[in-house]
């Protein structure tokens, strides 16, 4: 399978940000839809982004276009857009570069969006630790109001969108659509109990569509070149491209664009393989809240509905890749202590679960774990899973349970032998080899 | 430096950014730690006032969020992600070394009041991984021995240029003052994006791999809305701004300008 470099095309040119660039680009010039579109009435671009099939980007997969038509319309109160730019989970890390890179598609998009939905004011949450992006977010929104794509009346049509960005200030559990309501409001960002959903009552309990960034700036080419060339990439129930980041132990991490429905083993030799003298041990096909995965499911088709049925979860595509000089329960321990870290602390199941994970994990890798350890954090995890307020709670129980699954061995050891005996931290480094990494570590 | 009346004014710059006036408090709270370092009680009762809510209220949105510090940071904040992707690639062996050299442990500042120094959670940037942020600015791929460069080259008052950001570094206060909703002018600066950002896209390049082309690309494609049309306003040169593709911002006519309008970043062509 090819790489298809859409959202990404132009990232390369000059001064890709600005809005110079982005209405010249070569292959999708910006904006050039934007007149057409608000000629057309929403509910039909409601209906050409449902016949895309085009799925939420942030992790779960709903598809964009339903969820615009949740909005009720006619019911007199204000609608929202607002875009979930929090990008925090680990691993995760497409949103951001696309933003420093293009901001004007996702502003591009959000324009189309609001317009359909029938919103007069849209936001971007944007978590607060990427300040560049930041700063190519304000200006880009300044650019596209002095250019009348958005403020009153744009491009003549009778249509008035603002734009508002909303900076956060680190909270993982603001990527989570009703505490990123509940932040956007001015309160701690917690989750709120569903239903009612945000399409009916979400900020300011008013109909609101919260969509990742990824989905949005998928839009405009969607919009733009129509239903059956967006559908001619992908697979027939995940179509469309799609933002695969690799990071970790591979040759060249970075940013691939690709249909989904491609494999982890065609992504590995785009990326030039595992670095040099190493192999596959484990990776994840979503970021860390979606289950691991081996070198044995190199071949399971990177799409929603394959990844599910090999017992994980697409998530964001962020593909972590581990070799064998990395110790899981190690990996897995970090993971925990971000979970129980992020945690907001509403529900029970999640706030203690977390907290007890670490301390039975902390044991496991010092090789002070008990026999009863294994079977403790399994029974935890069963405990959590399916019984907290929001997928936070599910999320922490994926990199332990898939673990376990996998690599039981490694946990079993953990009851005599420390994991940094076993797994020798300075070899994992990028470094590794070096005076550096020789001289090892541990926090 | 104190709160000031200029602060009050420009807080209710920001209530009015928002429907609804409690919406501006996380911005709000930035600005008040633009102004003093961090957020004392002083900024959240300025903040209470001006939303008709208690102290308890705002304290308890402050301590919710970590980027918000009750305590005196240093002109700059060393970030060292320590999730498992950037530990794993080193991070844990960075922050170890920089703590043995600054002696100070995390989230503690160095007695010159110049680094602050803290362990931080995934900040998207895995393909760059080890990471350090300053100030929340991104420098990538570090090792033990570029991260001890940068701590004190940060000391010495030379702070280095971020891997991708701005062409230098601003104080703590100055990137909160950003945060709060006041740009500093400085979105022009830097490369759009570093060499992993791009690597899929010169993967491409060099196998000739596009996306399909449009199906009846020339006429109109089903379901789509209208390009071809108006591609061709667009080729026609109108410049009304109620044509689609006909943007009024500042263009330097239908030439490109004549040379690079900027040098080149090193991550622009790795």
């Amino acid at each position: 399978m090819t790489l298809t470099p859409v959202l990404s095309a132009h990232w390369a040119d000059s001064e890709s940000w600005t809005l110079r660039s982005y209405v010249r680009a070569k292959e999708y010039a910006g904006y050039r839809a934007l007149g057409a579109v608000l000629r057309r009435h929403p509910d039909e671009i409601v209906q050409l982004v449902k016949d895309s099939g085009l799925r939420g980007r942030g992790g779960a997969g709903f598809p964009t276009g339903m969820k615009w038509g949740f909005i009720p319309q006619g019911d007199g109160k204000p609608h929202y857009l607002v875009v979930n730019a929090d990008e925090s989970e680990p691993g995760t890390c497409k949103d951001v570069p696309m933003m420093m890179a293009a901001p004007h598609t996702l502003i591009e998009g959000m324009i189309i969006g609001s317009y359909a939905i029938r919103a007069n004011h849209a936001f971007i949450y944007v978590r607060g630790e990427v300040l560049h992006v930041v700063r190519r977010l304000q200006e880009a929104i300044r650019e596209a109001y002095d250019a009348g794509y958005l403020g009153s009346n744009i491009l003549g049509s009778g249509y008035d969108l603002d734009l508002t960005l909303h900076i956060g200030a680190g909270a993982y559990i603001c990527g989570e659509e009703t505490a990123l309501l509940d932040s956007l409001e001015g309160f701690r960002g917690q989750p709120r109990l569903r239903p009612p959903f945000p399409a009916i009552a979400g900020l300011y309990a008013a109909p609101t569509v919260v969509n990742n960034v990824e989905s949005i700036a998928s839009v405009p080419f969607i919009v733009g070149r129509g239903v059956d060339w967006y559908r001619s990439m992908g697979t027939a129930r995940s179509p469309g491209f799609k933002l695969f980041s690799l990071s970790g132990h591979v040759q060249r991490p970075g940013q691939y664009e690709a249909p989904l429905g491609i494999t982890f083993r065609e992504l590995l030799d785009l990326a030039g393989g595992i670095r040099e003298g190493h192999e596959l041990k484990f990776w994840t096909p979503g970021g860390s809240s979606t289950p691991l995965f081996t070198a044995e499911h190199l071949d399971v088709k990177l799409d929603f509905e394959d990844v599910a049925a090999h017992g994980s979860m697409l998530g964001t595509t962020a593909l972590m890749v581990f070799d064998e000089t990395t110790s899981v329960v190690r990996a897995v321990l970090r993971w925990t202590e971000f979970y129980a870290h992020e945690s907001c602390g509403k529900c029970t199941p999640c706030r203690e679960g977390t907290y007890w994970l670490v301390q039975v994990l902390r044991r496991l890798e010092a090789g002070r774990g008990t026999e009863e350890d294994i079977e403790t954090l399994v029974d935890l995890c069963d405990n959590i899973l399916g019984r907290a307020f929001c997928a936070l709670g599910d999320g922490a129980t994926s990199p332990i349970t898939s673990a376990v699954e996998y690599f039981r061995e490694e946990f079993v050891a953990g009851t005599h032998t420390p994991a940094w005996e076993l797994f020798d931290p300075a070899a994992s480094t990028l470094f590794a080899g070096t005076q550096a990494a020789q001289a090892g570590a541990r926090v | 430096m104190p709160i000031t009346d200029t602060t009050r004014v420009q807080l209710r710059e920001i209530i009015a950014r928002y429907p609804k006036p409690r919406s501006a408090l996380m911005p709000m709270l930035h600005l008040v730690q633009a102004e003093e370092g961090c957020v004392t009680l002083e900024g959240i009762e300025m903040c209470a006032e001006e939303l008709g809510l208690t102290a308890a209220e705002v304290t308890a949105v402050v301590t919710f969020y970590s980027m918000y510090k009750r305590r005196p940071i240093g002109d700059y904040h060393v970030g060292v992600c320590t999730n498992t992707l950037c530990a794993v690639m080193g991070g844990d062996t960075i922050f170890k070394a920089l703590k043995d050299h600054l002696d100070i442990g995390n989230d503690e500042t160095t007695p010159d009041g110049k680094v602050t120094l803290e362990h931080i959670e995934c900040n998207a940037a895995c393909d760059y991984a080890p990471v350090v942020m300053v100030n929340w600015e991104f420098f990538d791929n570090q090792t033990v021995e570029s991260a001890t460069e940068l701590v004190d080259r940060l000391r010495a008052g030379s702070p280095p240029k971020p891997t991708r950001g701005a062409a230098a570094l601003c104080t703590w206060r100055e990137a909160a003052r950003v945060l709060a909703g006041y740009p500093d002018g400085r979105a022009n600066e830097g490369p759009s994006a570093g060499p992993a950002t791009l690597v899929g896209l010169r993967v491409a390049e060099e196998h000739g791999w596009r996306p399909p082309d449009r199906p009846g690309r020339g006429d109109r494609a089903p379901g789509a809305v209208e390009e071809a049309a108006a591609e061709t306003r667009a080729r026609s040169g109108s410049t009304s701004a109620s044509d689609a593709g006909a943007p009024t911002a500042p263009t330097s006519g239908t030439t490109p300008p004549a040379g690079p309008a900027r040098p080149r970043e090193e991550g622009d062509r790795p």
